[in-house]
């Protein structure tokens, strides 16, 4: 199976020299990373080529790390009825650049592209319809990416006089709290009080 | 009129049913007595129908009556959101049947009585919410299901949640739960049932 996935990257590779910027197998999975701007002759080739044939996009997702220079990245991941394989393109990319739409490829795309906007910002060109698709309708910012606060800067509440829903700066009466679970088999450092004499310590 | 265990002196038709007839199947015992109601409810059954057959009507007072009918036919419109809508599905099906309540789910707004938020109030929803809650009449009443509904629940420190749909309608019950189970959206049912009989007023 490794081998399998590992010639498929290779061969890939070999196709397309210019667009492909690496290949590697981890955890029996096939990453292949391409080019931003030739991302659509990559998906064409991976969808149309007969050792591939990857003929369904099954995800299109955002990723930011940001503390990466390109902070975004976007994952395809892509699956292959004939060959009963996955592969994973990703392509990397900052808040400006926009990346080349593959709606053109996938007609799936156009939503979970709509939807990479909607949470990250990531601009795609030459889609037919980039609009908002999750958030609320007058919803200012971009809700997954690292740097948006868990509870958002607004919320809503009905007004009596106004008749209407209205939004107001978030007011929290009690602030998130992580709570640190740590599993009293495992991970328990030192000795907990009562416990001296288990030990022969006390 | 009401379940008669014996014959009864006001002139109604006596049982037909035999205590005196014997079957091949049953020798010398006839057809089993029919299942009668307790004393008291026998004693008020009893007391109203002697009444209605001597002379024709049957006095209440007009609360009592009017209460009787809002309570015995709450008919909820579905606000199924979210997860806590599975758990409504459940309590109207055959386990906790909520139509022998008097409860029957509507579809629309402008024919139901009580609003049952079953699920995550987001902010996009908060209009189109109050909307439907507008859209109803009165006497109208709002049980908040789940945690969800009642506080944020599960998401309440999310950026795109209503902290409980009580920030967009006045609410009347609370049935806490993630889900509530069936059993307890019935209790809150009946609840607000209590609820209605003992602020029941002809305008609310």
């Amino acid at each position: 199976m490794d081998l399998a996935l590992k010639d498929l990257g290779d061969y890939v590779a070999e196709a397309l020299p210019q667009e492909v910027l690496g290949t590697k197998v981890e955890f029996d999975e096939l990453i292949i990373r391409a080019r931003r701007d030739l991302i659509v002759k990559v998906l064409t080739f991976l969808r149309d080529d007969v050792n591939c044939r990857f003929q369904q996009l099954m995800d299109l997702c955002g990723v930011d790390y940001p503390e990466r220079e390109k902070r975004f990245e976007v994952v395809y991941n892509l699956l292959s009825l004939t060959h009963n394989m996955r592969v994973r393109v990703k392509v990397e990319t900052d808040e400006e650049t926009p990346v080349p739409s593959v709606s053109g490829v996938f007609s799936a795309a156009t939503w979970w592209e709509r939807e990479a906007w909607d949470l990250f910002g990531i601009y795609f060109s030459d889609h037919p319809d980039l609009r908002r698709i999750m958030t609320d309708y007058g919803f200012d910012g971009h809700p997954l990416r690292k740097d948006f606060p868990l509870t958002g800067y607004v919320e809503v509440r009905y007004d009596d006089e106004q008749k209407r829903v209205v939004y107001e700066p978030v007011k929290l009466t009690q602030e998130f709290r992580t709570f640190d679970f740590l599993s009293p088999w495992e991970g328990v450092q030192g000795v907990l009080p009562g416990d001296e004499k288990a030990d022969g310590d006390a | 009129m009401g379940v008669r265990s014996r014959p009864v002196a006001d002139g109604g038709a006596p049982l037909s049913a035999g205590a005196a007839g014997a079957s091949p199947a049953n020798p010398g015992r006839g057809d089993p007595p029919l299942v009668s109601p307790g004393a008291e409810q026998e004693a008020l059954l009893t007391s109203v129908t002697g009444e209605l057959a001597d002379k024709g009507f049957v006095v209440a007072q007009l609360d009592n009556l009017v209460n009787w009918a809002r309570t015995g036919s709450l008919w909820p419109m579905t606000f199924g959101l979210a997860c806590c809508a599975v758990e409504m599905i459940h309590a109207y099906m055959s386990r906790y049947d909520l139509d022998r309540f008097g409860v029957v789910p509507r579809a629309s707004p402008r024919q139901s009585d009580v609003l049952i938020v079953a699920g995550t109030l987001t902010n996009k929803m908060a209009p189109a919410f109050r909307k439907v809650y507008d859209q109803m009449a009165e006497p109208r009443y709002v049980i908040s299901m789940g945690s969800c509904a009642n506080g944020g629940g599960y998401y309440h420190y999310s950026y795109s949640v209503v902290r409980g749909c009580d920030r967009v309608v006045p609410v009347d019950i609370y049935v806490p739960g993630c889900p509530p189970t069936a059993e307890a959206l019935v209790y809150g049912i009946l609840q607000l049932q209590k609820k209605i009989r003992r602020t029941g007023a002809l305008w609310r």
